[in-house]
């Protein structure tokens, strides 16, 4: 018998090392993350604290006026916004999507069909979804013209540039990804478990409360956080919808490196924005799980 | 059972169909179910038994005009699960996995706005019941337990309410076998001690005959036969039955005259000629179908068979050794007959006879059971 093939003895090599496996398996998408991730992170990081060149880039040298300038109310105001506009996103995608996500749980064989109609959207590029909206949302758009034709209203609502246009296309574009998520727990939930609640004198209100919705939590949770976070990043609906009126960190940080030509500032903004990210996510985390303490703590 | 007592039946099935699109899964049940009874629905997957189970609990309703399904006399067609007073343990459990072990159990009592004071004690007697340390066990979830002990939990879970009925849709199905003895009788150990009645639902004919006051059998939707464990073993009403639960050896011919005493048959068959005792549905003339238990069934030497039993010659096939019991095999004609023999002793008292040997399979008139159709 011949020995061993190199091939044979590489997988050997390999079976033996399940260390070594897992990093070579790790190893592209690390690769990936380090140079077009962590890089530029680190150069941003180091530009938020130098002065500005008004060529763009950066001159050499060490300031903290970047940041200081957030104490700016008009920064401050701008942040702020920027936070509710992401938090009501995310409580009104809950709202809307948790339904979406039962129904189609609930949908039997139409469920794979009613799944392709949630990701239906993403077909077509945000930019043109949005544009999309603002045609609809125009004062001389289909809602508007709709309404005028059936003599509905007199004259055209002021739609577009309102907090309500930056909502709603917030809302439309990042819908699925509460979804989504909220379905695959749901799709999961053993019915069975439902029947015990019901047999075990549960109504119907009880049942979702005690049973479902807990249960359906990680998906809640990671649907809160997937719209969230771009939410509080976006700038392209503000920027589509909002028009000059409702400017976003987002919006900030674009304009500081386009138009503004302030990389410094832009830097700066961009950390104050992933520094709002951690926070908010973290405390969003925190308020959970004292809930459930909270909850475990009730019931025992 | 009820019959005497003026206590309506606990539960009552009249004339229940249920169909589901073109599948008809019970077919005109009817029984009754008395307090404190263990009542077993026994039958091959898609029988109807799980649909009749969850009938009663609720789930199901009968289909319109579909007959009645009473609980304590009262018509409950209409009436939702949470709203019927029950209990019941899950085939896999159904223990809540985001709940405690005493929160899981709490979860009935809440649900029927038990006072808060009261539950805490409750839970703890319910787990004593099922022989789980309250210590140990009440602060874990589900995921941390083992089968058997899920098991314990489910039925601690239903328990807790002191229901009247109690449902179970085989429960046992997931525990190894050792464990599932034990489980069956403490099941009906607690049958009898709590007196709450029993609804057991199992394809497992052996548990049936264990546990059970009574058995209905089911077939195609259908009842095949209702009885106690003996009359259901001893008395098979179809070849289903029979074959359903233990073993039999069938035999089939025409009844061609009456016996001596003017009572039975004789029956003229394959591989001979033999009596059967007197049943409604056999006339002369008529085709008849019989069991015998293998057990009932003797192997003799042709010569050794007392005049007053039946015998049909054959020859010894094969003899499996399997401990308590030997079974010969013996072909007679062209069947192949099971005759189980009690093993006293190979090595000190062997068999008279050996594979190959011409003997005779003998069993007095009585044992066998005349068959209806199915």
């Amino acid at each position: 018998m011949a020995g061993p093939t190199l091939r044979q003895r590489a997988l050997r090599f390999l079976h033996d090392r399940p260390q070594l496996k897992a990093w070579a398996l790790l190893a592209p998408g690390l690769g990936w993350l380090l140079v077009f991730f962590v890089v530029p992170l680190l150069l941003m990081f180091g530009y938020s604290f130098m002065p500005r060149n008004v060529y763009g880039g950066v001159d050499l040298g060490f300031t903290l006026e970047n940041y200081s300038r957030f104490f700016d109310p008009l920064y401050l105001g701008i942040v702020l916004k920027t936070t509710l506009y992401a938090i009501a996103c995310t409580a009104l995608c809950l709202m809307f999507g948790y339904p979406v996500a039962y129904a189609i749980a609930r949908a039997g064989r139409w469920r794979n069909f009613m799944i392709f109609l949630v990701m239906l959207p993403f077909w077509t590029s945000f930019l043109v979804r949005m544009y999309a909206m603002m045609f609809l949302m125009r004062d001389s758009g289909l809602i508007n013209k709709t309404l005028m034709d059936l003599g509905v209203i007199e004259t055209g609502f002021e739609m577009l540039s309102t907090p309500f246009a930056v909502l709603a296309g917030l809302i439309f574009g990042f819908l699925p990804f509460m979804v989504l998520p909220i379905y695959a727990s749901l799709e999961k939930l053993d019915l069975s478990l439902l029947e015990a609640a019901e047999v075990l004198g549960a109504p119907p209100a009880s049942r979702f409360f005690r049973v479902t919705l807990p249960l359906s939590m990680p998906g809640v949770v990671a649907g809160s956080l997937l719209v969230f976070i771009p939410a509080l990043g976006s700038f392209l609906t503000s920027d589509v919808l909002g028009g000059a009126k409702e400017i976003l960190v987002g919006n900030l940080v674009q304009n500081q490196f386009s138009s503004a030509r302030d990389w410094p500032f832009g830097s700066a903004a961009s950390f104050v924005m992933m520094a709002l990210v951690l926070v908010a996510v973290s405390v969003y985390l925190r308020v959970r799980d004292a809930g459930d303490e909270m909850a475990k703590e009730a019931k025992s | 059972m009820a019959a005497g007592s003026t206590e309506p039946p606990v539960v009552e099935f009249r004339h229940v169909n249920k169909t589901f699109g073109d599948y008809k899964a019970c077919n005109d049940i009817s029984f009754h179910v008395a307090k404190g009874e263990f009542f077993s629905l026994l039958g091959p997957s898609g029988c109807g038994k799980t649909t009749t189970l969850r009938l009663i609990a609720g789930f199901e309703e009968p289909d319109a005009g579909g007959g009645e399904v009473l609980i304590n006399g009262e018509v409950v067609n209409r009436k939702r699960p949470y709203e019927r007073q029950l209990a019941m343990v899950f085939q896999n459990y159904a223990l809540f996995p985001h709940l405690s072990i005493e929160r899981n159990i709490a979860f009935g009592l809440e649900m029927k706005k038990t006072p808060k004071s009261e539950i805490p004690g409750r839970v703890e007697k319910a787990m004593q019941m099922v022989r789980m340390d309250p210590g140990m066990f009440a602060r874990r979830k589900p995921a941390q337990l083992s089968g058997g002990q899920r098991q314990r939990v489910a039925l601690a879970r239903a328990l807790v309410l002191e229901p009247s009925v109690l449902l179970l849709d085989e429960p046992l199905g997931a525990l190894d076998l050792k464990l599932r003895k034990e489980m069956q009788l403490e099941l009906k150990h607690l049958n009898k001690q709590l007196g709450t009645t029993f609804i057991f639902v199992t394809h497992d004919q052996e548990e049936a005959l264990t546990m059970s006051d009574r058995i209905a059998v089911m077939s195609n939707a259908r009842i095949a036969q209702l009885g106690t464990p003996a009359e259901i073993y001893e008395c098979p009403r179809t070849p289903f039955v029979a074959r359903f639960i233990g073993e039999s050896n069938f035999f089939e011919g025409k009844a061609t005259g009456r016996t001596a005493d003017g009572h039975g048959f004789t029956v003229e068959g394959e591989g001979g000629r033999y009596d059967i005792p007197h049943h409604p549905v056999v006339a002369e003339g008529k085709r008849v179908q019989i069991a015998v238990r293998p057990e009932w069934l003797d192997v003799l030497r042709p010569e050794d068979v007392p005049a007053d039993e039946n015998a049909l010659p054959g020859k010894v096939q094969e003899i499996i050794y399997l401990g308590e019991t030997l079974h010969v095999l013996v072909k007679v004609g062209e069947r192949t007959v099971a005759v189980a023999v009690r093993n006293e002793g190979q090595l000190t008292r062997p068999l008279g006879f050996k594979s190959g040997d011409a003997v005779a399979v003998a069993w007095k008139p009585e044992d066998c059971q005349v068959l209806e159709e199915d």
